[in-house]
């Protein structure tokens, strides 16, 4: 089989989700600024939803029955997760850059051992 | 005389429902005399220090009291004397007194005392403990008597105690860093402890039953105690405290076994019951062994009774009820008796300072002058004579015997030491010894009035001569009569109240007309002992001992008296010193005088001291008791034999003769000086040496009883020491050294694994944190290497796991 010639089916939607996951590392690993790092995993996040989705969706799968709302489902609660994520981030964030006034991530390293 | 009076008043007045009333009223008149003192104890224990500058105003709430005590007393005595006048012996002359028949049914109406309890302690079956009151004359005499002594005492020791009212420098304390002792005066404390003895004395008059007067008994050995140990920082003073106390307790010991044998037997401490059980009414109040002694000595017999009853109690006790009478009969029972009454004159003998017990009271003296007066010569040491009269009519025979011999024994033996003593106080102390010993001696050979009656006398005189003495003593600031001499110029009063103090005492008078108080109550006594004597002749000596003891008394007292104010000053500097006594201390000195004349003498109405103990007499011992219960030959005379003229006669020479012998060689010897004492004690050396040694009884004591118990306390200590001492630091020694290797084990195996595993979990922990770095993106990238490694190996495993299957 060929992605690129073959008509678009699940193979597809997770190797644009492959792409957003491996971006959303990228992003998170070598970003230095916290909003930056919160965007990364916001990638990875959505990476995932689209797996999801995508298997969960009966016009790509024959065998994903009648319903095939657990995938849209998933996605809606990691959706609802990220949100809940991204306001405690946002907050610790917040406080991080009030006490250094930075928000550079390599400046936050008074946990370690 | 205020008694007088309102018993003439009352006499026609005197029906059963006036005299039964006015009786009722006693036990609360007294009661009250008897409960001030103890309110004055109480206030000044509390409050004492804050009455006044330095506590000066204890001395007057405890004069108060006790003068307020005074008062209730005669109160009561007037009472009395209305509801139950003495009258009748009056018109007996002494010589007329032959109608015998007309005398015993004078006897035969014995006052009934006046009995109760004013509260029940404890009441199980037939045992009762109560706080009651037993009151008859006698009880009302005693009560005038002590609080009217104890009040002149209050009233003198006010001024003799003044030094005590500021600081007080105490020259007979050396202290180890040299100088004199200074200390508070401590006034009030002596006032305290008056008003506890006066309360406690009167307790003993007023007490109903034995267990009540053993209290108190008590109680006046530690006022006692107090007031002996006053001066407490002085060594001779706190060891004449100890030495009173502790020979006091071993004449309680008797006391208690003879409260038990009467507990025990009768079940019963109260001395109507114990009169009525003894003597019963029916039986027309002859002593006899009472059933429940008898009863408790038969316990085989009753044994053997109810074995052949079995099963049937009421048939056996009344069998046992039946046979009693037989028992008694055998003589069962007597013992019994004899060791009752014996042992309870074994704590008279403490009390009192009888023979073997009377070392206590010589030392006592170390207290102040005023304790030595009330506490130690008028009430506390009457104290066991007045029980003796009191427990009179359940003593046998045979334990009357043993009081005489006792008495005449300690009466011989302190008049001798007497002769020689230079103290003032000791010759005053063992002079009351001896009169004891009169008492004793004359309650035992069945002289009860003619005791009793010395006893009120002796309180006065005797009381008036330590008084006496402390003026002297206040005066010269010594005790020893050798310094002193010629005060008879500056200490006029004293001179002459102590001047009839001594003719008191020796029983001056001229023979049947008139005479001191003592010339009564002496010639009584000699009288009862010549008349014991001739109906036991092989007890005669013990008229000799009290004829003897009346001439060495006249000697001692004469000596006393000619050196310490005749002649010339012997010390300069005493008697430059000397001076009289503030009129504080001379008042009670006239007061006391004038009663130790009058005491013996009868009003023309027939009251007197000795018809008011007559009327009191207990029923039954008017009779003599012929036939000793345990020896045999023993015969009690009826003490009124003795006021038969050939007797009474022969009793009242040897009295005059022997005194005016002893006062004739007193004189010659003290006041012209033909003799000079000093050559008569070199030619009776061994004897003088002897008598000055106190006759050694100290040493013996000392030998027998106070080595021995060194000894084996030594050795008791010796053994703790030495021995179980050993033991039990052996036992700690070797409980130590196990806990040592407990210890090392607990140090070294225990914490040690604990510590190591505590070291490990450390260590690793230190090299773990390393990988912490804090860093977030290497963190990231842990996790996706991390995750990557996994896919990887999971891959290659899943291949693997393929490829073998």
């Amino acid at each position: 089989m060929n992605p690129l010639v073959d008509p678009v089916g699940v193979v597809h939607y997770l190797v644009v989700g492959a792409v957003l996951f491996t971006a959303g590392i990228v992003c998170m690993a070598v970003k230095r600024n916290a909003l930056g790092v919160l965007m990364g995993i916001e990638l990875v996040l959505n990476g995932a939803n689209v797996n999801f989705v995508a298997f969960g969706s009966p016009v790509l799968r024959a065998d994903a029955g009648p319903l095939a709302i657990d995938g849209p489902v998933i996605a809606l609660f990691v959706i609802v997760l990220a949100a809940a994520e991204a306001a405690v981030a946002l907050a610790i964030t917040l406080n991080f850059y009030n006490n250094h006034s930075t928000v550079d991530v390599d400046r936050a390293d008074e946990l370690k051992g | 005389m205020a008694p007088i009076l309102l018993a003439d008043a009352l006499l026609p007045l005197a029906t059963a429902d006036v005299s039964d009333a006015a009786v009722a009223s006693l036990p609360k008149l007294l009661g009250l005399a008897w409960l001030l003192p103890l309110a004055s104890f109480v206030a000044i224990l509390f409050f004492g220090p804050r009455m006044g500058p330095h506590g000066r105003n204890a001395a007057w709430l405890a004069t108060a009291a006790i003068v307020a005590s005074f008062v209730l007393s005669l109160a009561a005595a007037g009472t009395w004397l209305g509801a139950h006048p003495v009258v009748g012996h009056a018109a007996e002359s002494h010589a007329a007194e032959s109608q015998a028949a007309e005398s015993q049914g004078h006897h035969a109406e014995a006052v009934p005392a006046s009995t109760g309890d004013w509260y029940t302690l404890y009441e199980a079956g037939r045992l009762k403990l109560s706080l009651g009151w037993y009151i008859d004359g006698l009880t009302v005499l005693m009560f005038v008597v002590v609080t009217f002594i104890a009040s002149c005492i209050h009233v003198y020791a006010t001024g003799y105690m003044h030094d005590e009212l500021h600081e007080v420098t105490d020259h007979d304390v050396h202290l180890a860093a040299g100088g004199h002792l200074h200390r508070p005066g401590r006034f009030h404390r002596f006032f305290q402890a008056l008003s506890l003895f006066c309360f406690s004395m009167l307790g003993i008059v007023i007490a109903g039953n034995l267990a009540m007067v053993f209290v108190f008994w008590e109680l006046v050995g530690i006022c006692s105690w107090f007031l002996i140990g006053f001066y407490y920082e002085r060594k001779t003073a706190s060891t004449a405290a100890n030495k009173a106390f502790i020979v006091n307790r071993v004449g309680d010991f008797g006391m208690l076994i003879g409260l038990m044998a009467l507990w025990g037997a009768l079940g019963t401490l109260d001395f109507g019951r114990l009169f009525e059980l003894v003597r019963p009414a029916a039986d027309g109040h002859s002593l006899r062994v009472p059933d429940g002694m008898v009863e408790f000595a038969a316990v085989d017999k009753v044994a053997a009774v109810a074995g052949t009853h079995a099963g049937s109690p009421e048939a056996a006790a009344s069998e046992v009820a039946g046979r009693i009478d037989g028992w008694r009969a055998e003589g069962i029972g007597r013992w019994l008796l004899f060791i009752a009454g014996v042992g309870i004159f074994c704590g008279c003998v403490g009390k009192s300072a009888q023979f073997p017990l009377f070392v206590w009271l010589p030392d006592a003296m170390e207290g102040p002058t005023p304790v030595s007066a009330l506490v130690h010569s008028a009430t506390m040491v009457a104290a066991g004579v007045y029980l003796v009269g009191r427990f009179y009519p359940v003593l046998s025979p045979d334990v009357l015997l043993v009081i005489a011999y006792v008495g005449a024994i300690t009466l011989f033996i302190a008049a001798t030491i007497a002769l020689v003593a230079n103290d003032i106080k000791r010759v005053l102390a063992y002079s009351t010894v001896s009169q004891l010993g009169y008492m004793m001696l004359s309650l035992g050979v069945g002289g009860w009035v003619a005791g009793l009656f010395h006893l009120v006398t002796h309180a006065f005189f005797k009381s008036l001569l330590f008084l006496c003495s402390g003026s002297v003593i206040h005066a010269c600031h010594t005790n020893d009569m050798r310094k002193m001499g010629g005060l008879a110029k500056v200490m006029p009063w004293t001179a002459g109240t102590m001047l009839v103090g001594c003719l008191a005492i020796i029983g001056a008078g001229i023979p049947f007309v008139v005479g001191l108080s003592g010339y009564y109550s002496k010639d009584a006594i000699l009288a009862q002992a010549l008349s014991f004597a001739q109906v036991n002749p092989r007890h005669s000596i013990l008229f000799f001992a009290v004829a003897g003891g009346a001439f060495l008394t006249a000697f001692y007292m004469f000596r006393l008296w000619f050196m310490t104010f005749a002649g010339s000053p012997r010390d300069h500097h005493v008697a430059e010193h000397a001076h009289e006594s503030p009129a504080v201390m001379v008042a009670p000195l006239v007061a006391l005088a004038v009663l130790s004349v009058v005491a013996g003498w009868k009003l023309p109405g027939g009251f007197g001291i000795e018809p008011l103990i007559e009327q009191a007499r207990p029923a039954g011992t008017a009779d003599g008791i012929d036939g000793g219960f345990l020896f045999g030959g023993l015969k009690i005379p009826a003490e009124h034999d003795s006021h038969a003229p050939a007797i009474h006669a022969t009793a009242t020479m040897t009295a005059f003769t022997t005194a005016a012998g002893g006062v004739l060689l007193a004189a010659v010897m003290y006041l012209w000086r033909i003799v000079s004492p000093f050559v008569v004690a070199a030619v009776f050396r061994p004897v003088y040496k002897f008598l000055a040694g106190r006759w050694y009884f100290d040493e013996l004591y000392d030998a027998i009883f106070v080595r021995p118990a060194k000894g084996i306390a030594a050795v008791a200590s010796a053994t703790d020491r030495g021995f179980i001492d050993r033991i039990i630091d052996g036992i700690a020694w070797s409980a130590k050294k196990l806990a040592g290797i407990d210890a090392w084990f607990d140090r070294t195996i225990v914490d040690g694994l604990v510590n190591a595993t505590a070291n490990a979990t450390w260590n690793a922990g230190l090299k773990l944190r390393g990988i912490q770095t804090g860093r977030l993106r290497q963190y990231v990238m842990f996790i996706v290497v991390g995750t990557v490694a996994i896919f990887v190996l999971a891959t290659l495993l899943f291949r693997s796991g393929v490829a073998a299957g």
